[in-house]
């Protein structure tokens, strides 16, 4: 159980001791602001700002517990069990750092990209859903009380819906593609609440800390367990693991380029934390049946993902959709890392997870820019563009190349612990051999589907009636910051590494429990 | 002070590094210096900076060791710098930015290599090579040498995927990355050894080298021929020295291009089958893996990357002016290209290893060697194949190119910079030949060896003689083929008219062997990917939009079936 000397307490008294709450707030407060304000001109500064608070509060997390123990932050002053608690460890904070950062990188790029995709008159309204998306996204991590999840679940995925919608301004069947992701996020989001309320049946608790101390106590019963089934397959959803992938290549494809990026780089990563979070830590490895969930459904799906959406990704002719079925290969590494179960497998997951972020997000803004300048992003429309638009394509090089996981790029690091972590666990079970050739093999089908890109791109002939030219610098900026992050982290391993085994070692802690926390102390 | 600078970088890095700054410098002068002072550098950095291990970086949890200087890598990162110097003499005029920084950076990638002292830097160099010599190919710029370049980069990068599949498992098998002698045995050893073998053209594994040297441009393969397949030498001399499969694998690799060489238009290609050829004497030598034969294999590599380098380079001179290196269209060239010709024969007689030459210095260290181990058919397969080269490379080479039949052609002697590469690379395979001991003191193992002997003379003249008169005789033959009849029944001679084509049918049946199982793989390949098309592609269900209903299907089976799990366990 926990180490006590590892628990940081804190009294909130002052703003830092806010910060838990304010991670969230900020962008929050920013949403009814910019739609109050009203103005067009206004709503892309307001954003940007509370996105980069957001990002600053982050990395002061990050910075505070990254060498372990948590900040317990309590609402109202109501001490959990009864009320609600926001619990900051190095595993969310890494994830908060994620998806702040990648929101705040992206809206630059945004600026530009939604002035072409959408009409005027909705800007605002635009700016002021991306905060409550964001809003969500940050609260689902950041708070210790599973019905909370819920609740910031359904905030972003409603905001979500609305933002896929938006790509109808260019092509309709967005509303189509928004219509299937709500019928399927609903049916997800019920069958989280569902599995929740089981637990509740049987705890009479919904504060994540004291459900695991309650479930370790009295042992898991059938309402125990097919809570833990519904939750889930309510999340797989959300993650978009095989095969509940299906509303993600279209909703991918029809929203908006800005919003892809966002939402790829983020969405199904919260959620995935969300998962480990219930796996590890509310539930526990200990479980038979949490052991038998993840080798018998979670790493042959995730096996059977890698390869087929692989195969579709090799043969498509549309950049933004390969892509999009790329992440539900590269989702299946994640979840394999996961169902090895290993320190080192999920340190792999966690690692994967922020260089997928980084890579998918940066592909997306090169599709973005591609097609501000083409107004599309089938094959034969970007051919030859590499010689055009030198700046876009050489950072949608460095993107595939971090996806394929070629050394020296982020993406290297976290499949090469993949394997490193099957290989691991050879010597128990001779079958994981396989698993790590398949992942080996899988990422040659990486291969194949980003050379196809890369061929479209410098080998073709260019269009020559296209009039194609660079990518503003608004577009440029964000896309090479993140090029450079991509190498950056390929080649200065130690800084994320750490944070993710420090985050995967507290994920295997199991729950740190009710312990201590009783006696931070909440906000007056 | 600049000394101890200069010792802090890797000699690898040197190169990148100079890759970086010619592409600020303007074509001529200045970035011809660069291209040439840098191997210079180089070669001056390792000469001084003594044995042991440098550069040791930290890199997720293990110690990379970019420069591991001992005996060994040391013998091979001279040879290199001294080609790389060579290669971008001879390609002087050319004013081609891609070509310049592949050649630095290929250089640069096989030099750190060498100079790896653990197996993932080595993988990182090990793909430089692969990544960096493609654009050699491809700076042809025609159809085939695109596809060409295609087919080497795919092999070559399995090569480097199949080599970190491999370290992984030794890695999990050992714990150590370090990269140092292995035993066969386990799967992680057999998948490196593979890995060694693809690069170093085992039997089998050899059809990419004679596929892309030929297409590369003109200086281009005299760059290639030197890096590739001397690292994965060095690398299974490091690795698997004294393995005995070695011996065998080496063998046949000695003895069948010959075959091929005999029967070859293209004299690039049969350069290709040549280089082949030599890299089984030296696998030979590792396989053998005693002193004597780890020297032989290090010394014939030295002076093999300067003879044949100067065989490139006389027939890419040749190329150059004429447009061509068809033996079928050469002849009588030596009118107009003298002092090419003479090159070319200095070259032709380093290969053969007539006396005074460097090929006779090094090869003999080899032949010693197995003879030493009592390994009597290898020694007589060995000195069978050594006749064979002389035939391929040492005879049809210069001959057909300047001798001959008139062609017809009367191009200009070849310009003065590749000239002068040309001069500096016989110059040195003749010095290395008067005066062994230069080359001996830097072996890996020290040498008590005297390859003057009255015994290795007289033998080898004995060898080199009769293997001429053999080629005198079917040449003068083919040329008449109405004197032909008029020869006298002689047993011998119906043995010799029999033989070119007993030869040539074996070659015939082995090619259309390998031609046919190829064709079969492609065909297979073909039909496969068109199914996943049928299964995976845009049209396909799995990439089609699923209506609502049927995801919710999918929601509910997983579900089902996420329940029985969990309650049955």
């Amino acid at each position: 159980m926990a180490n006590t000397a590892l628990v940081a307490e804190h009294t909130a008294r002052t703003l830092y001791d806010h910060l838990p709450l304010l991670q969230v707030l900020v962008p929050f407060c920013a949403a009814p602001l910019i739609v109050l304000l009203g103005s067009r001109r206004l709503a892309w500064p307001l954003a940007f700002v509370s996105s980069a608070i957001a990002l600053i509060i982050s990395v002061m997390l990050m910075m505070s517990v990254r060498e372990g123990g948590y900040i317990s932050y309590t609402m109202g002053g109501w001490s959990p069990p009864l009320g609600i608690e926001y619990r900051i460890d190095a595993t969310n904070a890494y994830v908060l750092m994620l998806i702040s950062a990648i929101g705040t990188v992206v809206l630059p790029f945004a600026y530009v990209s939604v002035k072409d995709e959408i009409r005027s008159k909705d800007h605002s309204l635009f700016y002021a859903c991306w905060m409550l998306c964001l809003t969500g996204l940050l609260g689902m991590v950041a708070t210790g009380d599973a019905f909370n999840v819920f609740v910031f679940l359904e905030i972003s995925s409603l905001s979500t819906y609305v933002l896929v919608a938006q790509g109808a301004a260019r092509d309709r069947r967005a509303l189509t593609a928004a219509y299937d992701y709500l019928i399927m996020g609903t049916i997800g989001a019920t069958f989280f609440v569902i599995g929740l309320g089981m637990l509740y049946m049987a705890t009479g608790t919904l504060n994540m800390a004291d459900l695991a101390d309650r479930i370790a106590d009295q042992g898991a019963n059938r309402t125990v367990r097919s809570g833990f089934a519904f939750i889930v397959v309510g999340l797989g959803l959300k993650v978009a693991m095989f095969p509940l992938h299906l509303w993600l290549p279209k909703a991918y494809t029809f929203a908006p380029s800005a919003v892809t990026v966002f939402l790829s780089a983020t969405a199904t990563k919260a959620a995935l934390y969300v998962l480990m979070r219930f796996i590890f830590s509310v539930y526990h490895p200990d479980f038979s049946f949490t052991t038998n969930a993840l080798e018998i459904i979670f790493l042959p799906l995730a096996i059977i993902a890698m390869f087929s959406a692989s195969f579709v990704a090799a043969f498509q002719i549309n950049f933004k959709r390969m892509l999009a079925y790329s992440s539900i290969a590269q989702v299946g590494y994640m979840l394999l890392g996961i169902a090895i179960l290993t320190e080192t497998g999920l340190t792999a997951a966690l690692l994967h997870m922020f260089n997928h972020g980084l890579a998918k997000a940066l592909l997306f803004m090169g599709v973005g820019a591609l097609v501000l300048r083409t107004g599309s992003a089938f094959y034969t429309q970007i051919s030859g563009l590499g010689r055009k638009m030198p700046l876009t394509c050489g950072a949608i090089v460095v993107g595939g190349l971090s996806l394929i996981g070629v050394p020296g790029t982020a993406g290297f690091l976290s499949k090469w612990l993949l394997v490193q972590a099957a290989l691991e666990r050879v010597a128990e079970n001779s079958s994981f051999l396989l698993v790590s050739i398949a992942i080996v093999l899988s990422s040659l089908l990486a291969v194949v589907y980003v050379w196809r890109v890369f061929e479209v791109l410098y080998l073709r002939e260019p269009d020559p009636n296209s009039t194609a030219t660079e990518a503003p610098l608004m577009m440029l900026i964000p896309m090479w910051i993140l090029a450079g992050s991509c190498l950056w982290f390929g080649l200065s391993t130690d800084f994320l590494y750490d944070i993710a085994n420090q985050a995967a070692l507290g994920l295997l802690d199991g729950s740190m429990g009710m312990l201590d926390s009783n006696e931070a102390l909440g906000v007056k | 002070m600049m000394l101890d600078l200069l010792h802090q970088i890797p000699t690898a890095f040197l190169f990148f590094l100079a890759a970086g700054v010619i592409l600020f410098l303007p074509h001529g002068l200045m970035r011809n210096t660069v291209m040439l002072g840098i191997p210079i550098i180089a070669a001056f950095q390792v000469w001084t900076l003594g044995m042991g291990e440098f550069v040791l970086i930290p890199f997720f949890g293990f110690d990379l060791e970019f420069m591991r200087l001992d005996r060994l890598s040391r013998i091979f990162v001279l040879i290199f710098c001294l080609a790389a110097f060579l290669g971008n003499l001879f390609a002087w005029h050319l004013r081609d930015t891609i070509q310049q920084v592949a050649a630095l950076a290929y250089a640069g990638s096989a030099i750190g290599a060498a100079l790896s002292g653990d197996m993932i830097s080595l993988f990182f160099y090990w793909e430089g090579t692969a990544i960096a010599s493609v654009f050699l190919i491809w700076a042809r710029g025609t159809e085939g040498s695109y596809w060409t370049g295609m087919r080497y980069l795919i092999i070559q990068i399995t090569s480097g995927v199949i080599l970190i599949a491999g370290v992984a498992l030794f890695y999990a098998d050992t714990g150590s990355i370090a990269f140092e002698k292995m035993e066969l045995g386990s799967l992680a050893t057999w998948l490196i050894f593979l890995s060694f073998g693809m690069k170093c053209a085992f039997p089998l594994l050899h059809n990419w080298l004679q596929d892309s040297y030929p297409a590369a441009t003109i200086t281009g393969t005299v760059i290639l021929s030197a890096f590739t397949t001397k690292l994965a030498v060095y690398a299974l001399a490091r690795g698997f020295a004294g393995t005995e499969i070695l011996i065998y694998i080496g063998t046949i690799m000695a003895l069948f291009p010959i075959f091929f060489a005999e029967i070859e238009n293209d004299l690039r290609r049969v350069l290709a089958y040549s280089l082949n050829n030599q890299l089984g004497f030296m696998v030979v030598g590792v396989g053998i893996g005693t002193e004597l034969a780890l020297n032989g294999t290090a010394s014939h590599a030295f002076a093999h990357i300067l003879y044949k380098a100067l065989l490139f380079m006389s027939v890419g001179a040749v190329m150059y002016r004429t447009g061509t290196s068809k033996a079928s269209e050469l002849g009588g060239l030596y009118r107009t290209m003298p002092k090419t010709a003479i090159f070319c024969l200095v070259g032709a007689a380093s290969i053969s290893a007539f006396p005074l030459f460097s090929g006779f210095i090094t090869k003999s260290l080899t032949l010693s060697a197995v003879a030493h181990e009592h390994y009597t058919y290898i020694w007589l397969a060995l000195v069978f194949a050594s006749a064979g080269v002389l035939s391929h490379s040492g005879i049809k080479i210069p001959f057909f190119t300047f001798f001959a039949h008139d062609s017809g052609k009367r191009p200009a002697e070849a310009p003065l910079h590749m000239l002068l590469a040309m001069g500096i690379t016989a110059f040195l395979c003749i010095f290395i030949g008067v005066f062994p001991n230069f080359l001996y003191s830097i072996l890996p193992f020290d040498v008590d060896y005297d390859p003057y002997t009255m015994e290795h003379i007289a033998g080898q003249l004995q060898l080199l003689f009769f293997a001429l008169l053999a080629f005198a005789i079917i040449y003068r033959r083919g040329l008449h083929p109405p004197e032909l009849r008029a020869v006298n029944l002689d047993t011998d001679v119906i043995y010799r008219k029999f033989m070119p084509s007993v030869l040539s049918y074996i070659a015939f049946v082995i090619f259309s062997l390998f031609k046919g199982t190829s064709s079969l793989l492609k065909f297979s390949v073909i039909k496969f990917t068109s199914k996943l098309h049928h299964s995976h592609g845009p049209d396909s269900p799995r990439a089609a939009s699923w209506p609502a209903g049927a995801m919710v299907i999918s929601i509910a089976a997983l579900l089902g079936l996420a329940l029985f799990v969990i309650f049955f366990s």
